[in-house]
């Protein structure tokens, strides 16, 4: 049967050499399809003696098997190498950039006082707010700092009229909220306050957070464990910190907090005031209507500027209002 | 305060380096601010006698000095012009090394000046780092020992304490004030020697007193004086008070000035010293009458007011009481006879009248804090004599003129123990706190079932309630030793609304579009910001900081587009910033009679509540410039435009759940206070609407809620801001932003959604926003939502291609949905039809073909 092995032959080498899937797809139809060499063969079958038939009928099936082997084989070989030239053809630098809105930052000011709120909202303390144009009254009086008190001049307040003025600490807003309710309190009140005062290291407008905590067994005791927590979760190290007799009207006893931040050159430890804090005076008590003989309280506050300086480097206080982009890109 | 270390250990001595004295004085609540060297470090400098001078012969300003050593002469050329034969002069010799102004080292050679030479030199004080003081030699005694290293002779071993007390401390602005402080913390007693010499009595001479009257007991509860006769003012004052009142920077005048200050450094005492023979009549102290003036000692003229209080004589006031003398009764060269004056003046009146006339002095600081008000005749017999030992002289007695109703009460403080050990969280024995508080000298008056009562030495004024005397306790055992606890008080939980967003979200939602948040100062170039908003009138500062810090924003704006500016100025072709914060904006009817309501106790003064007269409202603003997207390789640049921004209102309100009740109007100029700030035509108000509202709208009732603006800046504000454009922002209620409901479920339909377009051609001047609801109330039952997927129209005053001028096309997707079963095709077409036939009754809208 020469034929057969004649065609079976031809049709492996017109497969080896079909460059795509439509030549193929010719080679199929010219050998297996309906009018294909293959189907002529079969129709000599009839030809064909009975005894021969059964044999030959195997033996061109089994060339056509071998034909469409060759055909599957050879289309799998054709479609993979187009995948391969498709996804070559696809291949781009990965290295450009992608597309993407430009994500902005926070202000470093906000990002140290989300970072202070974080730390005593946690412990329970709730963030009161407050106004920013003051009475006197609840700057000043309500805090135990009368008209001839020194620490008035200290302040260097901005004024409106005489009763009227730009807060100079966010400890009007404690006063306000111990008017307005009951006792214990747990909070914290950041905001921005302004003083009369601008160099290097002051800035007429600045944040300040303070905290108060008023219930009926509080001590001084407690004020230092908050304290000292608080300034090691926000430096994130298990720094030294010390305490030291101050003053402020509204606190007594009263201390200004100092943290160990490196050494001078001698060796020495170098301390550098962060905050002020105290046990709440029983003046400021009694002017916003709070049993001192039930109630005691801790008060503690700190410049939200000084303590971003601290955090992260910032050398200059008054870059904080400049609002430089490639300042504020930083943080 | 400046004091000199050594003069501190006169009175107490610890065993103790200067740092470890240092630290100890700041950890006692007295902080130390600086520890200074008395001089420069320098070597071979002696005390110099000028022997002999003669002129140089080729410099006219030059002089060529014989200078003794002690042990030889030396040839030194000087150009002082302070330089004469006898007088004694520091003389750094060949091989002196001195220090530089910078601090840099350098050694004394031979030198030839102008050709005659020169071995050593003749230092001012500037030179030798004393002071500023280089006009001329300084000039030491006559006394002063030739030879003598100048270190030894002056007492240059020693360093300057610069202690910053707080105001409560008055009790400290003296020598003997820290001194008594040191000695409480190291358990020791000050120099009872000293302190009994300095505070003995010098007996009178003779009984001639002056005349005084004072008027106004309660500023001066206490008056002293003393007359000291025949005192010889030519006398130098001795180097070592000179000393050491250079240390506390005061400069040596002549001896009657410079024991006053002398006692007032060392006891804390201000006094004054008139010459007795220009005062006329009796000394008087009184408040000054309107109209009268008076010369100050340095010189200054002032108007006096009533409030004042002086010390006037028949001619008139001779000194501002407590703050400074003045030019013409103060002593001079040719002063005879002197008075002393000593007083108590008290602090609450003294507050405030050195500012007043822009003063601050020693004295008036002292005052203003308080004085120890029992010890004005020590000061006194002090000061006398270490005058008559200087120039001596005949004291007469002291006058004491004493209203002891006016003088301050001291009454005992109660303390109760149990309250101590509360307060600290500490528990000390009776025995431990009384000791702590005896080392103050705060001794018991009495002890009872509670705890005590003490008794409080004058000098320490401060320490009237329980918690004063607590906060010694607290002090003198440490504050750093005081213990450590947890707070105990009862958890408190905070409120979780659920209808308000944080503003952290808002603020990162601003982040994530591209935004950078800014903080502006809350006060605003007035000027400026009246020309962005003329119709709001801001709040001006009584005491700005600077012309353009000087009212109170009405808007963030105007600070947002200054911190822009400042951006464009550096090359940032792109900007885009938020603020969050108050703007402050007067009530418009003046408010009558309106009273914080809140809860005080009786008693207290009612005042017009701020909240009556000013509206502090939180606002988010924010500004765009440049590209809506950062350059990159393949998006074409172009500047950002109104919907760029309102896009990103729209996806900032979008968080909010109910967002769909937000619209967007035109608004006339006239219309709120945004009319000059945002151009006409390109500007919006955002409307919220509740059902109520909207209900309202159609039948003509109150429109929705205002809650902000937007739009492009104008170009005059551009051009009176100078900056570049185009430019955008916004500003919206916080509040509002923030504000949001509470999500409620619906049920999901199974079935599909059917999608009809529709293109139709409508006058430019038709509203989408009027299209789209007209398209959602005709849409009938199960009219689901509709997207805006095309507008076309012409640009520049010409017609787009195929439509007239004047009108465009917009393509609109109309989705319906059933909730329970399939939509058929036909009712889906006659709600389709509804809306053409409405949309062309409505706005003559013709469908696109």
């Amino acid at each position: 049967m020469d034929n057969l092995e004649a065609l079976l032959h031809e049709a492996q080498g017109s497969i080896q050499q079909a460059g795509d899937l439509k030549a193929l797809e010719q080679i199929r139809v010219d050998y297996l399809g309906k009018k294909g060499h293959f189907a002529g063969l079969m129709s000599s079958l009839g030809k064909m003696s009975a005894e021969e038939r059964p044999a030959f009928g195997a033996r061109v099936n089994e060339a056509k098997a071998g034909v469409q082997h060759a055909l599957n084989e050879a289309r799998a070989q054709l479609e993979s190498a187009a995948l391969e030239s498709q996804l070559s053809a696809e291949a781009i630098d990965i290295t450009l950039p992608g597309r993407f809105q430009s994500s902005g930052k926070l202000h470093p000011v906000t990002r140290t006082m989300q970072r202070i709120e974080a730390f005593f909202t946690r412990c329970g303390y709730s963030v009161e707010e407050g106004p920013e144009i003051e009475d006197d009254y609840h700057n000043f009086e309500a805090l135990n700092i009368p008209a001839h008190h020194p620490a008035r001049a200290m302040h260097d307040t901005f004024y409106f009229d005489p009763g009227t003025l730009l807060r100079t600490h966010t400890s009007p807003v404690q006063v306000r909220v111990m008017e307005s309710a009951k006792p214990p309190f747990r909070m914290i009140c950041p905001g921005r306050v302004y003083r009369n005062d601008s160099d290097q290291t002051h800035t007429p407008m600045f944040h300040q957070v303070e905290g108060l905590l008023v219930d009926r067994q509080v001590s001084f005791a407690d004020l230092k464990s908050t304290i000292v927590s608080f300034l090691r979760e926000f430096f994130e190290r298990d720094l030294e910190v010390r305490f030291r007799p101050s003053y402020f009207p509204f606190t007594e006893p009263s201390a200004e907090v100092d943290i160990e931040w490196g050494r001078d050159d001698q060796g020495q430890v170098r301390w550098l005031e962060v905050m002020g804090c105290g046990m709440v005076h029983p003046t400021v008590f009694e002017a916003s209507g709070i049993d001192t003989t039930q109630y005691r309280g801790f008060a503690f506050g700190m410049g939200v500027e000084r303590m971003a300086m601290l955090r992260y480097g910032v050398n200059d206080l008054r870059q904080f209002f400049e609002n430089d982009l490639r300042f504020l890109n930083q943080f | 305060m400046k004091i000199s270390e050594q003069w501190l250990r006169d009175w107490v001595d610890p065993a103790l380096s200067t740092s470890a004295l240092v630290h100890q004085i700041t950890m006692a609540g007295l902080e130390v601010d600086a520890v200074e060297t008395v001089a420069a470090s320098f070597t071979d400098v002696v005390v110099g006698e000028i022997t002999a001078m003669e002129k140089h012969p080729e410099a006219d300003r030059l002089n060529v000095c014989t200078v003794s050593d002690g042990i030889g002469s030396h040839q030194v050329v000087c150009g002082a012009p302070n330089a004469r034969v006898g007088t004694k002069v520091p003389f750094a010799r060949i091989g002196a090394s001195l220090k530089g102004a910078e601090g840099e080292p350098f050694k004394i050679r031979k030198a030839k000046l102008r050709g005659v030479e020169s071995s050593g030199m003749l230092c001012s004080e500037a030179e030798l780092q004393l002071s500023e003081a280089a006009d001329g030699l300084m000039e030491l005694p006559a006394a002063a020992p030739a030879g003598k290293p100048l270190e030894q002779y002056l007492k240059l071993d020693d360093s300057i304490i610069d202690i910053d007390l707080t105001p409560n401390r008055g009790d400290c602005l003296s020598v003997l004030g820290i001194a008594r402080e040191v000695a409480a913390v190291n358990r020791i007693r000050i120099d009872e020697n000293l302190l009994e010499k300095i505070s003995a009595e010098v007996a009178a001479a003779h009984d001639e007193t002056f005349p005084v009257k004072v008027m106004a007991s309660a500023d001066c509860p206490k008056f002293t004086s003393r007359i000291v006769r025949n005192v010889d003012l030519s006398q130098p004052t001795p180097v070592w008070m000179v000393e050491r009142l250079r240390r506390s920077g005061i400069r040596s005048i002549d001896a009657a000035v410079d024991v006053t200050n002398y006692v007032m450094l060392e006891l804390g005492q201000p006094m004054h010293a008139f010459d007795l023979d220009v005062l006329n009549g009796e000394l008087q102290v009184r408040h000054a009458a309107a109209g009268e003036t008076l010369t100050l000692l340095d010189e200054t003229s002032i108007d006096l007011t009533d409030s004042s209080l002086v010390i006037a004589d028949a001619n008139g006031p001779l000194a501002l009481a407590g703050i400074m003398g003045g030019l013409n009764s103060g002593v001079t060269s040719q002063t005879k006879n002197i008075l002393f004056e000593c007083a108590f003046f008290a602090p609450v009146p003294m507050a405030g009248r050195a500012r007043h006339y822009g003063l601050h002095t020693d004295a008036s600081h002292r005052f203003e804090r308080g004085v120890d008000p029992d010890h004005q005749e020590r000061a006194v017999h002090r000061a006398t004599q270490l005058l008559i030992d200087i120039c001596g002289g005949e004291p007469g007695p002291i006058d004491i003129q004493l209203d002891t109703a006016t003088m301050p009460a001291r009454p005992p403080v109660s303390v109760r123990e149990q309250y101590v050990a509360d307060l600290l969280g500490l528990q000390l024995s009776r025995d431990e706190i009384e000791q702590l508080l005896g080392l103050l000298d705060i001794r018991v008056e009495q002890v009872n079932k509670e705890g005590w009562r003490f008794n409080v030495p004058a000098h320490r004024f401060d320490v009237r309630r329980e918690v004063d005397i607590i906060e010694e306790v607290a002090r003198l055992y440490g504050y750093n030793k005081l213990p450590v606890t947890k707070p105990k008080a009862a958890i408190g939980f905070q409120p979780l609304p659920e209808k308000q967003r944080e503003l952290g979200q808002i603020r990162q939602a601003l982040l994530t579009m591209g935004f950078q948040e800014a903080i502006t100062y809350s006060f605003v170039d007035g000027i400026k910001q009246a020309k962005l908003f003329p119709t709001l009138e801001g709040i001006d500062l009584a005491n700005p900081i600077a012309s353009d810090m000087g009212q109170m924003r009405v808007s963030l704006l105007p600070g947002l587009l200054q911190a822009m500016r400042y951006n464009q100025n550096r090359q940032q072709s792109r900007v885009r910033l938020f603020e969050t914060g108050l703007r402050f904006i007067p009530v418009q009817q003046p408010a009558v009679n309106v009273v914080d309501t809140g809860a005080r106790p009786p008693g207290r003064p009612a005042d017009l509540a701020v909240s009556a007269r000013i509206v502090q409202d939180k606002m988010l603003a924010g500004v765009l410039f440049g590209s809506p997207m950062p350059e990159s390789r393949d998006a074409k640049a172009r500047p950002v435009d109104f919907f760029d921004m309102k896009g990103n209102i729209e996806q900032l309100l979008a968080a909010r759940t109910g967002h769909q009740d937000i619209s967007y109007e035109p608004f006339d100029d006239d219309d709120g206070h945004y009319g000059a700030i945002f151009q006409q035509g390109q500007r919006c108000r955002i409307v919220r609407n509740s059902e109520e509202t909207s209900k309202n709208q159609q039948s003509g009732g109150p429109e929705g809620k205002t809650i902000g603006y937007a739009g492009k800046l104008h170009p005059s504000a551009l051009k009176n801001l100078d900056m570049n454009g185009p430019v955008f922002g916004f500003e919206l209620r916080l509040s509002e932003v923030l504000a949001t409901d509470l999500p409620q479920s619906r049920s999901i339909s199974r079935y599909p959604e059917i999608r009809r377009d529709l293109a139709i051609i409508i006058e430019e001047s038709i509203s989408y926003q009027a299209v789209s609801e007209l398209v959602r109330s005709a849409g009938g039952d199960y009219f689901q939502r509709q997207v805006l997927f095309d507008v076309y129209q012409g640009q520049n005053g010409e017609a787009a291609k195929g439509l007239e001028l004047g009108m465009k096309s917009l393509g609109i997707g109309v989705v319906w949905q059933h909730p329970d079963r399939t939509l058929r095709d036909e009712e889906v077409q006659s709600a389709f039809n509804d809306i053409v036939s409405r949309l062309r009754e409505q706005f003559g809208a013709v469908l696109r073909s």
